[in-house]
């Protein structure tokens, strides 16, 4: 069993498991959908492109991508049959082999998963995209995009005939390592950890900043040095009391 | 010892499991690289699975607004798509489709194909006659070039080989034939009215192209030309019309489940006799390009060739080429 609440702003498939835990999926809406739509495109575009461009050129036996005059069947099979089938075949191709992913979607942080939340079936993946002749209906995914922005769980209509969603990968979140020992509770573990984690991709001021003021709370009476290296050195050694 | 510190220390004894689902996550990214390959890896998953549920539970209640927490969902939803992921047998599933599934989908579609065959015979004549009574209506249904092709005692299909090579026409049709065939099926949609207008229009389309040609004494030529193909390129548009037919009907007469389920059990069973319709058209596209625009055969061949090709897809959608079903007969309502 599964169903869709609402999280904030975004609903969420909140799925049913074995273990008596829920599994809570962030459904992803029109603004994922429609980026991760643009990056296949363009991908698949400059893949059939590629082809079209090397399979002519070595048609024509020199760098003239320009169609015979009189048509051939040489020229139709090897240089315009492939470049239509990457254009056309990619997300049914794709979708199957990388179980509910495309690059695109994969970019993004979007997979597409069954109401049960695993990979969909292969007869459920090629509906949803055979339906795109409907949510590609008039032009520019018209249909589709009325349909996501209209529906509770904001899917086109090819997810509705499938039974799919398009969700939020989940496996890009990141644990930072925790320490234990030196801190005053959990949630300042978390603040050293993931401070140690950025610590290169903040501002030396910022840095020094944040770093006082989680060492003033972990150990309020102890004086605290102005260099930055002994700061993160101070960081580190509740770090290593923790993980020790 | 007060609640506010038990839960602290409880949430330090937590985050101190780290590694244990660094660990647990790794595994079972390993598994989604190259699946189970020992019953131990899969026993290995359902202990991670157990182990991130109860340590989730934990996180939830005690450091909800936490990275802690929004690691473990994450590795937990990860775990939960591992150990539900289906075996995957591609060569058994592809036999099963057509040995059992579309078997069972065509005697479930009898009734819609039926109906659907009705109405593109009725189009069909309604066409000839509307052409055969007012011939100038013709220009609703072909091209300028192709009604002047005729009224000089050419047909469009003649010389169709000098134009193209018999690869390129047939990869044409049999491309022009999958859309239209997929359209008349997602059309269904539209509760039923997408997929009667396409195959009305089709059906109107042929009849009034018979009874143009017919007044031109071109009828026999065009069909000579037709025959070959035509035979399973008509019953495929019935097929997919039928297919689009049950879409259409699930959304108008929805059962228990709701409006969204029906039309989503709908469209994922009939959708399954597409499969044979795709087959079917690209058979249909090589025979258009190689036999029917080819002069040097002669009618009682295309006519073999058309009813041969006719009984192979009643063969395969009967499952009979591919051994005895399994499926058995539906029951009576």
């Amino acid at each position: 069993m599964s169903s869709l609440e609402a999280s904030g702003s975004t609903p969420a498939l909140v799925i049913d498991s074995a273990t008596g835990v829920d599994v809570h999926l962030r459904v992803a809406g029109p603004g994922a959908r429609a980026a991760a739509f643009v990056l296949d495109w363009v991908i698949r575009l400059i893949l059939a492109m590629s082809w079209y461009v090397i399979a002519a050129a070595i048609y024509n036996r020199r760098l003239d991508i320009r169609a015979p005059l009189v048509p051939s069947a040489r020229w139709f099979v090897a240089v315009l049959v492939p470049s239509a089938a990457i254009y056309f075949l990619y997300h049914y191709v794709l979708e199957i082999a990388m179980r509910g992913r495309t690059p695109g979607k994969r970019m993004v942080g979007v997979r597409i998963v069954a109401r049960s939340g695993s990979t969909p079936s292969v007869g459920a993946l090629l509906a949803r995209n055979v339906f795109r002749l409907i949510d590609s209906f008039p032009f520019a995914y018209t249909v589709g995009l009325i349909s996501t922005l209209l529906t509770r769980d904001q899917v086109r209509i090819g997810d509705l005939a499938a039974g799919t969603f398009l969700v939020y990968e989940s496996a890009r979140a990141q644990l930072p390592a925790l320490p234990v020992a030196g801190v005053a509770n959990a949630a300042q573990a978390e603040l050293v950890g993931e401070l140690l984690q950025r610590w290169e991709q903040l501002a030396p001021e910022a840095r020094r900043r944040l770093a006082r003021r989680i060492l003033d709370t972990a150990a309020p009476d102890s004086s605290r040095p102005e260099d930055e290296g002994a700061l993160r050195g101070e960081l580190e050694r509740l770090m290593a009391a923790g993980t020790s | 010892m007060s609640e506010a510190s038990r839960e602290e220390a409880l949430a330090r004894a937590l985050i101190q499991r780290a590694p244990l689902w660094r660990a647990a996550s790794a595994r079972l990214q390993r598994l989604a690289m190259g699946g189970a390959r020992e019953v131990t890896d899969a026993v290995q998953a359902v202990e991670d699975y157990r182990l991130l549920a109860r340590d989730l539970a934990s996180a939830r209640r005690l450091i909800p607004d936490s990275r802690t927490r929004e690691y473990l969902e994450a590795a937990y939803a990860e775990a939960h798509t591992q150990v539900h992921r289906s075996a995957s047998h591609p060569l058994y599933a592809l036999w099963s489709l057509f040995r059992d599934q579309i078997p069972q989908v065509v005697r479930e579609l009898r009734p819609y194909i039926a109906w659907v065959s009705v109405l593109f015979a009725l189009c069909g004549l309604a066409g000839f006659a509307l052409v055969h009574t007012y011939p100038e209506l013709i220009a609703l249904f072909a091209s300028p070039d192709m009604i002047a092709g005729v009224e000089r005692g050419e047909l469009w299909t003649e010389g169709l080989l000098s134009i193209a090579p018999a690869s390129v026409v047939s990869a044409q049709v049999f491309t022009n034939n999958i859309v239209v065939s997929l359209f008349a099926f997602c059309a269904g949609f539209l509760f039923g009215l997408g997929t009667f207008y396409i195959v009305a229009l089709n059906g109107l389309m042929l009849g009034a192209v018979f009874a143009f040609t017919a007044q031109h004494d071109l009828a026999g030529r065009l069909f000579s030309f037709i025959v070959a193909h035509g035979c399973v390129e008509v019953s495929v548009m019935c097929l997919s019309g039928a297919a689009g037919a049950a879409v259409g009907e699930a959304l108008i007469r929805p059962g228990a489940g709701g409006r969204s389920q029906s039309f989503q059990s709908a469209a994922l069973r009939s959708g399954k006799l597409l499969c044979a319709c795709v087959l079917l058209l690209i058979g249909c596209g090589l025979i258009e390009g190689y036999i029917s625009p080819d002069p040097d055969f002669p009618l009682w061949t295309r006519l073999t060739v058309g009813v041969g090709y006719w009984l192979f897809m009643v063969a395969l959608l009967k499952g009979w080429l591919f051994g005895k079903s399994r499926a058995p007969e539906p029951i009576p309502a």
